[in-house]
């Protein structure tokens, strides 16, 4: 996991940032994928899950069903706000465990 | 007689009348609204209505289908959770004035046609799950009721495609089969039709108005529907409905259960397999693994020597479906009676003692390194066993050992992963059974081929038809020849199994234990049959 990025004031805008290769044979699909955003959603944070160049906010379940996250596919996960540590770490393992 | 052809979902049959089902027509009020205000409050109304329907639906499907397929309709409430969504409907009724159920009509359709365009034909079958939502949505915004499963009948229900929620409320034990004009085998008419068991033909384009009320009989095997079959057929489909039928009442009593005897002696009932095909028997007869994967198929089904990549790829397809369980690949059984032009293998008087089996693979020492060095490779994915027919001397198993060996350093440099691979002979010779002793320092077991060691001991042709009367399958030398085997395995710590026809022979099941054989072999759907006897032996009472 890493933290970095710096904003225009020059003070350090914390962001959290891991990626996660889908190991799930049906790619992140219906009920999972409903789960993972009910995970995501405990958060205050904005979870934001992108493939390739399309992202999307990880707490809308059609438009992450949109990106069609597949077996083998690997996805960048962000997550920034006030519960950024306890987010990212959640929603790390869920999809460790779930996919 | 009319036949229907499709795609068929499952192996089974059914039999029955036809219901048509007919979708429900919404008519949608296309007037624009002065106050969007009560429109809303319906479409806030509907949607926490149709979420809590949908989680009752879970729970039901959950009873009556199992979560795999119920999981379903976790996702349909959670896709009213759906900002995104929901926003969409709720900007139609504010800023275009429309009902709420207009609203829901567009919004679902919208989202439907974001999946439909989307290339992976699983994300593609998720437009049906939106539409679903949406009509459960309509249905509850316009008031309908559901007319599916009404009549109690059972019934072949016949549709151009069926949605899960309607799916669902079918009363499953009236429903027999699932015949769809539309839907694949992503769609929730295959999904559930697998989890309910009942077959389902999906792309059946001759569907027809007038089948209603007829008599039918889906026949899964073949992927067709018979409208107003004949006697006949219906006679032979039946039956093979009523075997299919008491297969899986012994599956459903058996499966993944232990292969002990009352008593409490546990051996291995694996299966004998010809090639990839057989894999899904093994799986769906619960064998605990693979006595005896014959590569002959990679040799007969080809024109050419097979390279060692072809045969590769052969073995670790089944060894890596299979995994963990254990594989035995036996090396090449070509001769005899199974001869292939490429080999060019001299006509010989007497090919049942001839060159045949190992003898042609130690002489032809780079044809039998390509199958060992693919073997050797698969068994870096699962579980592999090998073992080596027709032995008749101790000479001939180290023979086999050493190029066993050559072959893994050789894989080893060259930087392929390989692992470890039990190694057992054939137990087909009386040469072999009486040599066991030895021979079981060798190897870590043995597998008697009951076939060829019956042959070879009561000197008889198997193939000869005239030699019938003479031929005895539970011929005493052939049983005190196994028993000699497996003593002799036991001495040296070798486990000892039959992988012969006679290891299926339920008659003989309890001679065997009593043997103290630690494996039997058999075609897959005997496997359960086999266990089921197993399970009614008791050893502690003295044997008939």
């Amino acid at each position: 996991m890493q933290s970095g990025k710096v904003n225009q004031k020059g003070k350090e805008k914390i962001m959290k940032e891991f990626t996660f290769t889908v190991q799930d044979p049906m790619g992140i699909h219906a009920r999972p994928a409903g789960l993972l955003v009910k995970e995501a959603k405990k958060f205050e944070s904005a979870v934001t899950i992108a493939k390739g160049d399309k992202s999307t906010d990880m707490k809308k379940l059609l438009a992450l069903m949109g990106l069609g996250i597949k077996q083998g596919e690997t996805v960048t996960v962000t997550v920034e706000g006030a519960d950024e540590d306890a987010a990212a770490e959640a929603v790390e393992k869920f999809l460790k465990e779930n996919f | 007689m009319q036949v229907g052809t499709g795609t068929s979902v499952l192996n089974r049959i059914a039999i029955g009348k036809i219901r048509i089902f007919h979708q429900k027509e919404y008519k949608i009020n296309e007037e624009f609204v002065e106050d969007p205000i009560p429109e809303l409050d319906r479409f806030e109304k509907a949607r926490v209505k149709v979420q809590e329907d949908q989680r009752i639906l879970y729970d039901k499907a959950v009873a009556s289908a199992g979560e795999e397929s119920a999981a379903i309709f976790e996702f349909h409430a959670d896709m009213l959770d759906d900002d995104d969504l929901i926003d969409s409907c709720k900007t139609i009724i504010v800023e275009q004035k429309h009902t709420a159920e207009y609203a829901v009509k567009q919004g679902f359709a919208n989202t439907a046609q974001m999946f439909r365009d989307m290339d992976d034909p699983y994300f593609q079958a998720r437009s049906a799950d939106v539409i679903d939502v949406g009509n459960a949505m309509l249905d509850e915004l316009l008031g309908f009721g559901s007319d599916i499963g009404s009549k109690d009948e059972p019934c072949i229900l016949v549709a151009e495609d069926l949605a899960p929620s309607e799916t669902v409320k079918l009363d499953k034990s009236l429903l027999l089969g699932m015949v769809t004009r539309e839907g694949s085998s992503n769609s929730h008419t295959a999904i559930l039709a697998r989890s309910m068991n009942v077959p389902a033909l999906i792309q059946c384009k001759q569907i027809d108005e007038s089948w209603d009320g007829k008599m039918a009989i889906i026949d899964g095997y073949n992927a067709c529907i018979y409208v107003d079959p004949t006697e006949d057929l219906l006679k032979s489909l039946k039956e093979k409905q009523n075997e299919d039928i008491r297969k899986e009442a012994l599956l459903q009593e058996l499966r993944g259960k232990k292969n002990t005897t009352i008593d409490g002696k546990t051996i291995k009932v694996y299966a004998n397999i010809g090639g990839p095909s057989d894999v899904g028997a093994v799986k769906a007869n619960d064998a605990e693994g693979v006595g005896l994967f014959r590569s002959e198929f990679v040799y007969l089904n080809s024109t050419s020597d097979p390279t060692e990549e072809q045969q590769f790829q052969a073995y670790k397809r089944v060894v890596e479906t299979l995994a963990p369980k254990l594989v035995i690949i036996r090396t090449c059984d070509i001769g005899a009676d199974k001869t292939v032009d490429y080999m060019n293998l001299a006509k010989e008087e007497n090919p049942a003692l001839g060159y045949r089996a190992i003898r042609i693979s130690l002489t032809r020492k780079d044809f039998f390194k390509r199958q060992l060095r693919a073997i050797l490779r698969a068994s870096a994915f699962g579980n592999v066993g090998v073992m080596f027919p027709m032995i008749i001397s101790v000479r001939e198993v180290r023979e086999c050992k050493e190029l066993m060996n050559e072959c893994r350093r050789e894989l080893e440099n060259e930087g392929q992963k390989v692992g470890h691979v039990e190694i057992g002979i054939m137990i087909e010779t009386p040469a072999a059974v009486l040599c066991a002793d030895e021979l079981a320092e060798e190897v870590e077991f043995f597998s008697l081929g009951t076939n060829d060691l019956t042959q070879y001991t009561c000197a008889i042709d198997r193939q000869n038809a005239m030699l019938e009367p003479f031929s005895d399958t539970h011929h005493p030398a052939v049983l005190k020849e196994i028993k000699m085997t497996i003593e002799a395995g036991h001495r040296h710590g070798c486990w000892v199994g039959i992988c012969g026809e006679l290891g299926a022979d339920l008659t003989l099941t309890e001679t065997f234990l009593r043997m103290g054989v630690d494996e039997l072999s058999v075609n897959a759907k005997s496997v359960l049959p086999l266990r089921k006897q197993i399970r009614s032996i008791d050893l502690s009472k003295s044997a008939e």
